[in-house]
């Protein structure tokens, strides 16, 4: 009973939003670095390290940032890394991104964000396709990276 | 599904089995020895924490063994980008942050 099998998850979820702003003012607040930061990154939930975004397609995108103590994981480091694959001004774009839980790496993505008029504002379709994976890392760094989050979950409770 | 997560975590006799799971999949009564617990508790406890997507059982003829799946971390990472969203709103509303 010690063996160990790698387990992947494939997961596709959809989030919709509305907003009152036109595509391109919402749009805008993706493809500009300073102002992407502050809702992609930013937060009462994380500490930020680092951000950057480099908005055209093959450009990255790295955020690296902990989570506070308004959230049940404090301390825990996040790092988001991707790269934009497609961009339609005002309409549409695509990028892939790894994200990384502690020492621990949970996901790769496709993250598809569709910006469709909706009256005078913007329905915002918001596509995640993603491969969860468990064990890729070996038995070691698997039960690091759970104590690290049952540690922090513990602290919080 | 995230409440799930928190909630199957908040317990430390379950996070006491996600623990020992981490050394890799175990038989229920392997898992009610060291904790001390009925067979019933375990599989109670071990129920919360399926329905959260954190581990799954199975039965191999007479044994029934549980291990670490991943599902749950698809809810964290779906509470990631609500959270995300909603600063989008805010941002795009002109609030402060």
């Amino acid at each position: 009973m010690t063996s160990v099998s790698p387990e992947t998850i494939h997961d596709t979820f959809t989030i919709e939003r509305r907003f009152p702003q036109s595509p391109n003012t919402v749009f805008a607040a993706f493809s500009h670095p300073a102002t992407k930061r502050r809702w992609f990154a930013d937060g009462h939930s994380q500490i930020v390290d680092e951000y950057s975004l480099d908005f055209r397609v093959g450009g990255r995108e790295v955020a690296r940032y902990r989570m506070s103590d308004a959230t049940p994981f404090p301390g825990l480091p996040l790092v988001s890394d991707g790269v934009t694959l497609d961009i339609v001004p005002g309409r549409r774009i695509i990028s892939a991104a790894t994200m990384t839980l502690g020492d621990r790496p949970i996901s790769a993505a496709l993250a598809t964000f569709e910006f469709l008029p909706d009256g005078s504002g913007t329905k915002l379709l918001f596509t995640h396709q993603a491969a969860f994976f468990e064990g890729s890392d070996g038995p070691a760094m698997r039960k690091q990276g759970w104590t690290a989050i049952l540690d922090q979950l513990a602290q919080a409770l | 599904m995230i409440g799930r997560v928190f909630h199957a975590l908040g317990d430390p006799t379950r996070r006491a089995i996600v623990e020992h799971l981490t050394a890799g999949p175990q038989s229920v009564s392997a898992l009610a020895a060291p904790l001390g617990i009925t067979l019933t508790a375990v599989a109670q406890h071990l129920q919360v924490l399926a329905d959260a997507g954190l581990v799954k059982t199975e039965k191999a003829g007479r044994v029934r063994t549980c291990r670490l799946i991943p599902a749950g971390l698809q809810a964290l990472e779906r509470w990631i980008w609500e959270r995300r969203l909603d600063r989008l709103h805010d941002v795009l509303d002109g609030k402060p942050d």
